[in-house]
């Protein structure tokens, strides 16, 4: 990879960053995918947790999301992780669903 | 009939065992079909199916409620991971490892990916920060790591990729994890930070 102009590519992402500094509205549409393959890579935590887990305490967070207690901050690295796992994420739905309609 | 966890407990555990599991079948069949409204190719006779395998589970790990949630909530949410996994194994079985990858890596040809919308200064980086992205996962990640990346890329659940590569869900879950932390790495190494990067694509 020593061939790859690294020092080039950093200059222009500053100056684009600097030139576009006042132009957030103009993002541009990557397809979605993409975004989620790049952001999924910069914003890698060290201390991520497993869908083990996770799952272990997806009832518990449940419960506190449809109390309107704030979930994402008592247990962050559970919700850290499903919007992280499209597996995980997809039963954290479900089970809220179900939690929900059997309260009403 | 309600119940507190503690006569739920006490009562799959002791003498009122038949009428507890015939509550519990009910009260989960009821509830995975709220859990699977959205969910195609249901047959009849899944949600009995489903309800039968997770009271049997439960039952296997009634020692590891940990009361922190009321007993329903934890047995439902057993019984969503029975239904998920076999509705997720149906659904993928006719697609093979080898046709996840190869669409996927297809996915991820820098190309493709641009977005055309943007300046054309704003494409040249994007380009360029995505075949970095693809060198570094061909040189810096393991043939296993490039393939779930790759078959997760193209929408395969981890836990059908992790079925192909005799792994599980967790594990699976652990190698991507690593693979994104090497790939940051490598990009930090080269000065760039995820602020740079997430601005590039307009994240």
């Amino acid at each position: 990879m020593s061939d790859w102009p690294w020092p080039w590519l950093k200059r222009l992402i500053r100056r684009l960053r600097f030139a576009r500094a006042d132009r957030k509205a103009d993002a541009p549409l990557v397809p979605d995918k993409l975004k989620t393959m790049v952001r999924a890579v910069v914003s890698t935590r060290p201390d991520e947790i497993g869908c083990d887990e996770c799952f272990e305490q997806l009832d518990q967070f449940v419960e506190m999301v449809l109390a309107g207690k704030n979930a994402a901050e008592a247990l962050p690295l559970v919700h850290d992780h499903l919007e992280r796992c499209g597996d995980c994420r997809e039963e954290f739905e479900a089970l809220l669903r179900v939690v929900q309609q059997a309260a009403a | 009939m309600q119940r507190t966890n503690e006569e739920w407990l006490a009562a799959l555990r002791g003498s009122g065992r038949e009428a507890a599991l015939s509550d519990l079948r009910q009260i989960l069949v009821r509830g995975l079909s709220y859990a699977l409204v959205d969910q195609p190719n249901l047959q009849p006779g899944d949600l009995e199916d489903f309800a039968q395998e997770a009271l049997l589970r439960i039952l296997d790990r009634l020692d590891s409620f940990r009361g922190e949630s009321q007993f329903t909530t934890w047995a439902h949410k057993i019984a969503i991971r029975v239904a998920f996994t076999e509705l997720r194994r149906l659904r993928w079985r006719d697609v093979s490892l080898d046709a996840a990858v190869e669409a996927g890596a297809i996915d991820f040809v820098p190309e493709a990916l641009v977005d055309m919308q943007a300046d054309p200064e704003q494409q040249v980086l994007q380009r360029s920060l995505l075949e970095m992205l693809r060198q570094m996962m061909m040189t810096d990640l393991t043939e296993r790591q490039r393939q779930a990346l790759a078959a997760m890329l193209y929408g395969m659940p981890l836990e059908e990729i992790a079925r192909r590569m005799g792994s599980n869900r967790n594990a699976l879950y652990k190698l991507l994890h690593d693979a994104r932390q090497k790939l940051k790495s490598r990009m930090m190494d080269h000065g760039l930070s995820s602020e740079d990067v997430m601005h590039v694509f307009g994240l």
